[in-house]
């Protein structure tokens, strides 16, 4: 929770947060990427628990998913995999995922081995918010997990303002009802972007979903602290053989225009 | 006790709504209006008027006698097989595009395993001159060809999925994600007791015609309204849960829900839940759940493509947690052999999905004068691809 406080308050805007499958593309990349992310300048990560049927992805984080499964990712072997991880990394990491592999590992011990590995938020988009309140804010809480909730276009100002009292990470923001990887860019949705950018909310907000490139990064900056991109960077994965190379070649195109704008 | 659905859209600890922000005002739509709507005059009398005139109900109960001698007692065939489209699914989809038109949507999705749900659905939508795309496992398509070929005579676009099993779970993995693509105009009907609430008792209640015809069907012939046990074959449980609906809480009344054992319970090729299952969440819905000690959902299997599916609808959980429904589990070839045995017995070509209610007859101790229902959800001619093999 407090490195991402910190994350918010060390960068007012141009935050750059990247989603990655955990156990994806090879089973033991995970830490691998997520030093690789930070060495290059990123400032957030969302850590994908895979699951088999991700009902809110599109094709590539879908296959990212099903190739992580197949690696033999568990939720249990996250959790090994990153015993050292805040010796290796600083920046927040988050796990994003569905419920039921929670479910399964246990509320509480899941709880307990994000406390013990370092472990920032969590994004549970399945989890309902009846269900958070009632049963799990404060266990959450406890272990100094962030709750992240999801905002889409079509969401009740009514709903938004709850929403952001009941964070204590950020809001992230949907670009638009989709699908992840599904549309072409955001330019499509500003109009709800500025209406959230004009609730003048409590929490930071952050774009995701259909981020892709230097210029919807930058739009996303425009009308929040950062975005978020998770398809787009799996994609430059599978281009590319060399995970060092990679990452370097994609973060540095996202974050290009930013520089020369800044410049 | 009630095993009915709580306020909260719960059976015990099953059921709920555990959707993703993108499909909360669309499932926030719906849990406020389907009551509202689906109880007015006005719609009851659109709902009454389609399902006799066009569907063609009240369906039958009929006195199998020679079945009932070989079995021992008297067996009623409720015959949901007579209604238009062949099957159970058509009260559902009758009173969920209703509920679409007066909610001023455009746009009709479903999923489908055997194929009947999407002829249902494609049926209706040609009737309301409704747009209609119905997603299909890749499988399913392969071993329900007839079907496929009356959505697309009915207009309906039939869309494969290609991913996981490539079957019923797919194809409602590719319903919700098309809903989450295209939140406002579009409606998706589903097709069984499962789902994010109000879906479970959404479709139980348009199922619940089935049992409430019963009650004073089996007043006419028996003098009484109740049998002493009522069997139904469960996929996702719709039509264990029309059949179940009105003796949910009548005690006297033993509920026998059949479930798809496939090569084995053991063998590793099932869809059998309750005996393989954990509560989990899938579509949805908390419920039991075939799953990996890992929370992955395990790939389902039973040659019938209805019953194919790796969980069952929350009010079946809970029926199964509170042991007040008793389960059967019945393989393949059971089906088959039932199937078969129906055909000649009774003139009556079961669907391989029915076959299965018919073969846990076996499981039963069964006395004389026991008066006993068996839900025929629909008939056979759909698996005639199949069935082929073994004539
Ligand atoms: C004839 C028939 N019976 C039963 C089923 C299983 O569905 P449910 O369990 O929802 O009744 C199907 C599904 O396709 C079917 O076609």
């Amino acid at each position: 929770m407090k490195r991402i406080q910190r994350a918010f308050e060390n960068k007012k805007d141009g935050l750059l947060s990247i989603f990655i499958t955990a156990g994806y593309p090879n089973l033991n990349d995970t830490v691998e990427v997520l030093k690789e992310l930070e060495a290059n300048g990123v400032d957030m990560v969302e850590l994908g628990i895979p699951f088999s049927d991700p009902m809110a992805d599109g094709p590539v984080i879908q296959e990212a998913s099903g190739v992580a499964i197949n690696n033999g990712m568990t939720l249990k072997l996250l959790f090994e995999q990153l015993k050292d991880l805040r010796k290796q990394v600083n920046i927040p990491v988050l796990l994003m995922g569905y419920l039921n592999p929670v479910m399964q590992y246990g509320y509480e011990a899941f709880c307990k081995s994000c406390k013990e590995v370092g472990i920032d938020g969590v994004i549970l988009p399945d989890l309902p918010l009846y269900e958070y309140e009632e049963e799990y804010k404060d266990l959450f809480e406890s272990h100094g997990l962030a709750n992240v909730f999801l905002v889409t276009p079509e969401t009740s100002v009514e709903r938004i303002q709850k929403l952001d009292t009941l964070t204590n990470g950020f809001l992230y923001l949907v670009s638009s009802s989709s699908t992840t990887g599904k549309k072409d860019g955001i330019d499509g949705t500003t109009d709800y972007f500025k209406r959230v950018q004009n609730m003048k909310l409590n929490s930071p907000t952050l774009i995701g979903f259909n981020v892709k490139d230097a210029a919807s990064y930058k739009t996303a900056c425009t009308y929040s602290q950062g975005a978020i991109i998770g398809t787009a960077f799996i994609r430059s994965l599978n281009k590319n053989n060399d995970l060092k190379t990679a990452i370097q070649e994609f973060i540095s195109s996202i974050r290009q225009e930013k520089i020369e704008n800044n410049a | 006790m009630s095993y009915n659905v709580d306020e909260k859209g719960y059976y015990g600890q099953f059921g709920g709504a555990y959707i993703p922000e993108m499909l909360y005002p669309n499932i926030e739509e719906l849990r406020e209006n389907y009551l509202k709507i689906s109880q007015t005059e006005e719609f009851k009398k659109e709902f009454d008027h389609l399902l006799r005139h066009y569907v063609g109900r009240p369906t039958p109960l009929y006195l199998a006698k020679r079945l009932s001698a070989k079995y021992g007692a008297k067996i009623y065939l409720k015959r949901e097989d007579l209604n238009h489209t062949g099957a159970h699914k058509v009260n559902n989809t009758v009173g969920q595009i209703l509920l679409a038109q007066r909610l001023g949507k455009k746009r009709i999705i479903a999923e489908t395993g055997a194929g009947q749900h999407g002829v249902a659905t494609a049926t209706v939508c040609a009737l309301m001159g409704m747009e209609c795309v119905v997603y299909m496992g890749a499988v399913d398509i392969e071993r329900q060809q007839p079907n496929v070929k009356r959505m697309q005579m009915l207009g309906a676009k039939v869309v494969a999925a290609e991913s996981g099993s490539k079957t019923l779970k797919d194809a409602t993995n590719e319903a919700i994600r098309d809903w989450i693509n295209n939140p406002t105009d579009t409606y998706y009907i589903i097709g069984s007791v499962v789902g994010p609430h109000p879906y479970p008792d959404m479709v139980a209640r348009f199922q619940s015609v089935i049992s409430e015809e019963m009650k004073w069907q089996l007043m006419e012939h028996e003098g009484r309204d109740y049998p002493d046990r009522v069997i139904a074959c469960v996929g996702g449980g719709s039509n264990a849960a029309g059949a179940f609906y009105h003796y949910l809480d009548d005690e006297r009344v033993e509920l026998i829900a059949a479930e798809p054992a496939g090569l084995g319970l053991n063998s590793g090729k099932t869809a059998a839940t309750t005996s393989k299952g954990k509560p989990g969440v899938l579509h949805a819905a908390k419920t039991l759940l075939m799953q990996t000690e890992d929370g992955q959902v395990v790939e389902p299997y039973s040659i019938s493509a209805g019953l194919d599916y790796p969980g069952i609808g929350p009010m079946h959980a809970h029926l199964f947690d509170s042991g007040r429904g008793s389960f059967e589990y019945v393989t393949d070839d059971e089906a088959l052999k039932a199937c078969f045995e129906v055909s000649k017995l009774e003139g009556i070509i079961p669907a391989l999905e029915t076959a299965h209610a018919f073969a846990a007859l076996n499981n039963l101790d069964l006395k004389k004068d026991e008066i006993v229902v068996i839900n025929l959800s629909g008939r056979g001619d759909k698996d005639l691809n199949t069935l082929m093999k073994y004539v």
